[in-house]
């Protein structure tokens, strides 16, 4: 209609045919928050070292992870929590669970005044996730907590509003651990939580924790430490109150090891290990790729970026608040990766790696 | 040579052939052919228009030439229909692929959908009362405050503003409406939550505790933050078209109550608001649908449980905040098939209410884009 | 004067005290977020701030040069889209609107002004989305187009109809034919109007956050490509809001003073330009 309009046009178009001149491969991923603090530091700095590459990682939550990649709107996927069988066979198999970090969930608050730290039985945890423990000071807490005062608030729970894998680990420890639990409200990415208040994404839960005096809620750590807030330990099946340091978390892991071997599609549970030293509510993350990709140039430089993560980026994870997968999974994680094939070739191998 | 009797006329005397037409207030039209004489204003009807002009000019076929071969008018009139009939073609493939959408979880549930109270994706069962309650009970709890600011408002700035600061605190109204929704939300969280938490809940608690409305814990994000968000966002829009409502009430009406001898605010009450009756009831139903709709600030503030509570202190979920949380993850056919149901339910509900206001305030307004200043 | 003139005389002062206080406390609010937006974002505010994309979270440093970049990007794809045909409907309405088409188009307009922002972003998500597989930035405008579709047909028709029918017929009675008329004279004369209008519909469209949700997802990084996804202020202040880092919230109240500063600045604008033409 007007000149101004048609040029704007020419301009709008010309603007984004630019950056495709230029040869980088963008790579778009989405799902589970609960790695999102490192696959963000992973991402962004992997991008300066390499700009060829941009990768952009939207954190809707595992559930959200599962849904686009299965969709196929989003070049890969992250969940903390395996996809299903069923799942699995709606998108023909075409999919590889590759776990990234360990991470561990813990029980959060905020009691303005109480400076010690909380221990958490299994018990309790699951009768307040319940609705069953509604006061702070109610007498099962402070016994536990050997005598502690406790304020007179009521127990306000906050879970997750969305499709969360990091629900899913709780849930399935609160499976494990209470059969109360798994019969009325069972494990999933999204349950019907008996009480609480829902907040979106760990972001979500921590931030209405953090501004909730007298909430509870479960997040990954790297979100209660870059909050400053405070966690409970939590009693392990051998009766030992466990902080969710690195060895701790580690050791929830070592346990499950041996059954896995090297076809191993990664999907074990971890949470409520026997290990004396094990951390009870840890988990796995993953990143979902496909066995089959379209485009041999967006697969290799994911394939080479997760190999990165995989070796270089490790070091970055205990800084953060996870901990670096055992070495021993390397050469599965590696032989998975070199399955990858795209316009029936495959786009990485082991020794291309440096 | 004025028509005997007719619609007040304003008028341009030419003396040269034209073919014209005419614009009638509610925007008909009326097609002369006419000489020299008068090309016409007026507020009223088209025919009386036509029977005016046909009094005064008589057509002279044998001096009008205007049948050229044109061309240009009906490929412009048929462009701009084109694109004007997109709108109702937009409507409808809008409602259509909602109900194509939701056709297998309304296959599924039935009528029920709407009554049944649980929504459990691990179980596959979906029930959008909750929501439905939670949205119609935080837009009514919007209404109940913004209501008498907005009418206030409007009777303030109609009647009783000095002339210098209508201007200013117009605008102001008019500026919170373009206020983002995000922001909203941005500022209820860190700013509104706490000030209820200090300033208002504690009375309400000591006042109303034992009413079924106030019971429980105060979460914070709860119903009553969504409500009070709410309000304040839907305010301009009730001041706003109200406002319009009552500059359309003739001035004689007020001078009538004046003249009768009534204080300014008996003319206001009496004379001038039971005449935009029902525009003001369009303008309360136009805030009422705005707060069914509304999303990001709802959804930052009210919590997101799927429950139903009678106390406004506790969590809560609306239609348009359980779309925005679980759309992109519904990870089963069935789930995203029950969140386009729930999209459905909405889009039908406000599409009434915003119908039923529209009409009520153009019987008001005669047709005028009232209120869309301040959209 | 009887007991019951000054009990009139009275409440009449009263209640005109009430509306007052009523108009008064209806913009409270809106003096409050103006006031914490200045007085929490605007430290916050510095070079690095435009200048910068986002850093990983929970570090320090980071800017919204991204967000900023394709906010304009999708209401300019926005306004690509919405412009022609909105203002096309709204010429119709002003210039053929008289029949039972005008009065229903003219009334679906006014409808679906009100139909809920995340119902215009699924059903974008469906048709944009969903078969091309990747959320984009094209899809983001598309979704906004639609909102702003029925805003500009209405305000395009009042500015239109509010042109003197006297321009009308002097173009007329020089010979131009009607089409021409239309688009040349009355257009023209309407300009600022219209021009008001989409400013208005710009900057309501420029801040709105759920139809991108499922459309333009949004990108930690500097993009300007439309048919990848892409970070919009109003997804910014979404993010960092419900996140649990200080910084975000720093970050966030910033964005959110800079996005008030666009849409204020827009609205002003329209303001100022309805305001000359009134004074002509």
């Amino acid at each position: 209609m007007k000149r101004s309009g048609f040029w704007g046009l020419a301009a709008v178009l010309g603007l984004s045919a630019a950056p495709a001149a230029a040869q980088q491969v963008k790579l778009t991923g989405a799902g589970a928050t609960f790695p999102n603090v490192i696959y963000q530091n992973w991402m962004l700095s992997y991008n300066q070292a390499n700009p060829g590459v941009q990768l952009n990682y939207q954190s809707i939550g595992s559930g959200g992870g599962i849904r686009q990649f299965s969709d196929k709107t989003v070049d890969f996927g992250a969940t903390d929590a395996p996809m299903t069988d069923s799942a699995i066979a709606a998108i023909q198999g075409n999919v590889l669970h590759i776990p990234t970090v360990l991470g561990a969930v813990v029980v959060t608050y905020n009691l303005p005044g109480v400076t010690q730290q909380l221990k958490f039985t299994p018990a309790l945890i699951a009768d307040i996730f319940l609705g069953k423990l509604t006061k702070w000071n109610d007498a099962r807490i402070t016994a536990v907590n050997g005598g502690l005062r406790l304020p007179d608030m009521d127990i306000l729970v906050v879970h997750r509003s969305d499709g969360s894998g990091t629900s899913y680990i709780f849930t399935d420890y609160l499976s494990k651990i209470s059969s109360e639990w798994k019969d009325k409200v069972g494990k999933g990415t999204s349950v019907n939580w008996p009480v609480g208040l829902g907040g979106r994404g760990n972001e979500g839960v921590a931030a209405t924790v953090n501004q909730t005096p007298g909430a509870v809620g479960y997040v990954e750590l790297a979100y209660a430490r870059g909050n400053r807030l405070p966690y409970g330990q939590v009693q392990n099946r051998s009766g030992a109150f466990m902080n969710p340091t690195l060895e701790a978390t580690t050791a929830a892991f070592a346990a499950a090891i041996p059954n896995m071997g090297p076809t191993t599609d990664f999907r074990v549970s971890i949470t409520d290990p026997a290990a004396a030293d094990a951390y009870p509510i840890a988990s796995m993350t993953y990143l979902l790729l496909r066995k089959e990709y379209d485009d041999p140039a967006k697969a290799q430089a994911l394939v080479k970026f997760v190999w990165w993560a995989e070796t270089e980026g490790q070091a970055k994870a205990a800084p953060l608040g996870y901990a670096p997968l055992p070495a021993a999974l390397r050469p599965w994680i590696s032989d998975r990766l070199s399955s990858i094939m795209a316009g029936g070739q495959k786009v990485w191998t082991a020794s291309a790696a440096r | 040579m004025l028509p005997p009797q007719g619609p007040p006329l304003r008028g341009v005397v030419f003396a040269q052939p034209v073919t014209g037409s005419l614009h009638g207030r509610d925007g008909s039209l009326a097609g002369a052919t006419y000489l020299a004489g008068v090309s016409l204003e007026t507020t009223d009807t088209p025919s009386k228009v036509k029977a005016a002009v046909r009094l005064t000019a008589p057509e002279t076929p044998a001096l009008v030439r205007h049948h050229r071969r044109n061309l240009g008018d009906p490929t412009y009139r048929v462009i701009l229909t084109g694109l004007a009939v997109l709108l109702p073609l937009l409507m409808l493939a809008v409602a259509g692929q909602l109900a194509i959408s939701a056709a297998p979880a309304l296959k599924k549930f039935g009528f029920n959908f709407m009554f049944t109270t649980t929504w459990d994706p691990v179980a596959e069962v979906y029930g959008a009362a909750p929501m439905i309650f939670g949205t119609v009970v935080s837009s009514l709890l919007a209404l109940l405050i913004a209501v008498p600011l907005s009418l206030g408002t409007a009777i303030f700035l109609t009647e009783f503003a000095p002339r210098w600061l209508r201007q200013p605190i117009g605008f102001l109204v008019e500026l919170l409406a373009a206020v983002p929704s995000v922001v909203y939300g941005l500022w209820g969280v860190f700013v509104l939550i706490p000030l209820l938490r200090t300033v208002a809940v504690p009375p309400l608690r000591a006042v109303l505790g034992w009413t079924p409305f106030f019971k429980g814990v105060f979460y914070g994000n709860s119903m009553l933050a969504g409500g009070v968000i709410l309000a304040i966002m839907i305010v301009p829009y009730i001041a706003a078209v109200s406002r319009e409502v009552l500059l359309a009430v003739p001035s004689s009406q007020r001078e009538a109550a004046m003249g009768l001898g009534a204080t300014r605010w008996e003319a206001v009450w009496s004379a001038v608001l039971p005449y935009g009756r029902a525009g003001i009831m369009g303008a309360i139903m136009l805030g009422f649908g705005r707060a069914l709709g509304e999303t990001m600030a709802v959804t930052m503030l009210i919590g997101n449980r799927h429950d139903l509570g009678a106390s406004l202190l506790q969590p809560a979920y609306t239609m348009a905040a359980a779309i925005a949380n679980e759309f992109s993850e519904a990870t089963t056919p069935m789930y995203l098939s029950a969140l386009f149901a729930v999209g459905l339910v909405l889009f039908v509900i406000t599409i009434t209410i915003n119908a039923l206001a529209r009409l009520l305030v153009w019987r008001v307004a005669k047709g005028a884009a009232v209120g869309s200043k301040a959209l | 004067m009887s007991a019951r003139a000054i009990r009139r005389r009275a409440k009449s002062a009263v209640m005109t005290a009430v509306v007052a206080a009523l108009a008064l406390l209806a913009v409270a609010p809106l003096v409050a977020i103006f006031a914490d937006l200045v007085h929490k974002g605007a430290t916050s505010i510095d070079w690095n701030f435009f200048l910068k994309s986002p850093v990983p979270a929970g570090e320090s440093g980071g800017g919204v040069a991204n967000a900023i970049v394709g906010s304009a990007i999708i209401v300019a794809l926005a306004c690509l889209v919405g412009m022609p045909i909105g203002v096309g409907a709204g010429l119709f309405l002003a210039e053929y609107g008289g029949g039972r088409l005008g009065w229903f188009v003219r009334f679906i307009a006014d409808v679906m002004n009100g139909t809920p922002s995340i119902v215009v972003g699924i059903s974008a998500w469906t048709w944009l989305v969903r078969p091309s597989g990747h959320f984009s930035a094209l899809a983001g405008g598309a979704a906004l187009a639609m909102l702003m579709i029925p805003m500009l047909a209405r305000t395009t028709e009042e500015m239109v109809r509010l042109v003197p029918n006297s321009l009308r017929e002097a173009a007329l009675a020089l010979g131009y034919p009607r089409w021409r008329t239309s688009l040349t004279v009355v257009t023209r004369t309407a300009l600022g109007g219209i021009v008001t209008g989409a400013l208005v519909a710009v900057a309501r469209v420029a801040g709105e956050t759920a139809p991108l949700l499922f459309t333009a997802l949004g990108n930690l990084n500097f993009s300007t490509s439309i048919a990848e996804p892409m970070q919009t202020l109003s997804l910014q202040i979404y993010v960092y809001a419900t996140g649990p880092f200080e910084e975000w919230h720093r970050l966030a109240w910033a964005a959110a003073l800079v996005l008030m500063g666009m849409v204020l600045t827009l609205s002003l604008t329209a303001r100022w330009v309805t305001r000359r033409r009134h004074d002509q």
